[in-house]
């Protein structure tokens, strides 16, 4: 590699690291604490604790459900319910003002199947958790921060990918995994950088791309909802605003008939972002380790309970539900998050580690240095 | 070109053999549970070990 070719491949990998070093450092401190979230809850008293009952309890159908919702917060309307297989005997349930509300605002909470009992979920609405959720996602900004976020993770992208190629130029003539230690506290520190952030590359590669992906799913649910939903629901466009819905009680039933060997995952109701003024979605899973990401959209009329389409899933929607495990660490068990957090650690030590070289290197520079420096 | 192919291969040989163990890893878990599960701690546990193992290893 010609000494110009490294200079400029240099010049990229400094500024790129450096602006996006202080969001990247907020993104993996906020994230160690998100990695473990279930467990923090549970730790804190904050998960939903279901009452033990007898395992052939009769369950209540989903009508029955949104009216006990209804009950626990008059005045709100069903935003969605979600489905867990781990929790069988649980839904959880999102409320609102009005179907319409931004996430933000709505009120998350679980329901007993069998009883219709509501309990609280604060750490979903609130609470420590919440901040760093909310940090992490959109530092409490909106789609502006999320876009923020996005173009943060596109320069950490970039800053690994400069980085590799600069890997070939410092370790030429050393031997993998080399940490010189005896010559000075700068040779140490640039030895770790190098093999930390080699080692980790394919992980913090694919966090970063992942979160990048799960940072634009505004507008990838915006361009779903143009793309697929608005020609499915044309032909609703003039219809009159539903003043009552068709009961929920057989919405699921209805979907697998449709969407057979699937799972159900979430139902929006009608008004949602991911439904129509006039539509049930129930968003099916598959039924494998891999398709369970991969959610496709059943569309039922609100009034007559007739499927109107079964949507079908564009690239973007997978490349949105693949991220997710991806980005969060949470699909192989509790090595896997230990793992992921050890991970999240290293790229810390990557992260102060290049902003402490930045700087020694900056105190030292003279003009026959800086030349020299570029070439080691 | 050939001196610097090799040179090539000789810095990043390693690290491409831990990239694919990482990538694996990731992919592992995709897959299923138990087994799958497993190969994903070993995929993921070999930069992580070979990692600590540089910070940690003082002379």
């Amino acid at each position: 590699m010609k000494s110009k070719t490294i200079r400029r491949w240099s010049f990229v990998h400094t500024w790129t690291s450096l602006i996006c070093t202080v969001f990247l450092l907020m993104l993996a401190l906020t994230g160690l604490p998100l990695i473990f979230h279930h467990e923090i809850d549970h730790l804190l008293g904050d998960a939903a604790e279901l009452k033990q009952m007898p395992a052939d309890t009769q369950q209540l159908n989903l009508q029955q459900l949104v009216q006990a919702a209804e009950k626990h917060r008059p005045g709100d309307v069903m935003q969605y319910f979600g489905f867990d297989e781990d929790e069988p005997n649980g839904a959880i349930a999102i409320m609102a003002a009005t179907a319409g509300t931004e996430p933000n605002s709505s009120h998350t909470f679980m329901l007993d199947t069998r009883t219709g009992e509501a309990l609280e979920m604060p750490s979903a609405n609130g609470g420590f958790m919440m901040v760093m959720l909310r940090l992490h996602v959109d530092m409490f900004a909106g789609l502006p921060g999320k876009l923020l976020l996005a173009f943060m993770g596109l320069l950490f992208v970039v800053a690994i990918v400069s980085g590799t190629v600069l890997y070939l130029p410092f370790m030429r003539r050393l031997k993998f995994a080399t940490v010189r230690q005896d010559k000075s506290t700068r040779l140490r520190w640039l030895d770790l950088h190098n093999l930390i952030g080699v080692v980790t590359l394919t992980w913090a590669l694919v966090v970063g791309v992942t979160g990048v992906i799960s940072a634009c799913a505004d507008l990838l649910i915006a361009a779903w909802r143009h793309d697929s939903l608005s020609a499915m629901v044309a032909p609703y466009r003039d219809a009159p605003p539903l003043t009552q819905l068709a009961p929920a009680t057989r919405l699921l039933d209805i979907a697998k008939e449709v969407a057979p060997g699937m799972q159900p995952d979430f139902i929006a109701f009608p008004g949602t972002r991911f439904s129509s003024e006039h539509h049930y979605a129930v968003f099916m899973k598959g039924s494998t380790h891999l398709t369970s990401h991969l959610l496709t959209p059943v569309l039922i009329d609100a009034s007559t309970l007739e499927v109107t389409a079964v949507a079908e899933r564009p690239w973007y929607m997978d490349a949105m539900g693949m991220s997710q495990p991806l980005h969060f660490g949470d699909y192989g068990g509790m090595p896997m998050q230990i793992l992921w957090a050890t991970l999240d650690v290293l790229t810390i030590i990557v992260l102060g580690s290049g902003v402490y070289l930045w700087v020694v290197r900056r105190k030292a520079m003279k003009p026959v240095l800086e030349k020299a420096e570029s070439v080691a | 070109m050939r001196p610097r192919q090799s040179s090539f291969w000789k810095v990043f040989a390693t690290p491409t053999v831990i990239a694919m163990f990482s990538a694996g890893g990731l992919f592992a878990a995709l897959l299923g549970d138990g087994v799958w599960d497993a190969l994903s701690w070993l995929g993921l546990g070999i930069p992580a070990v070979l990692a600590l193992r540089g910070l940690l290893h003082r002379r």
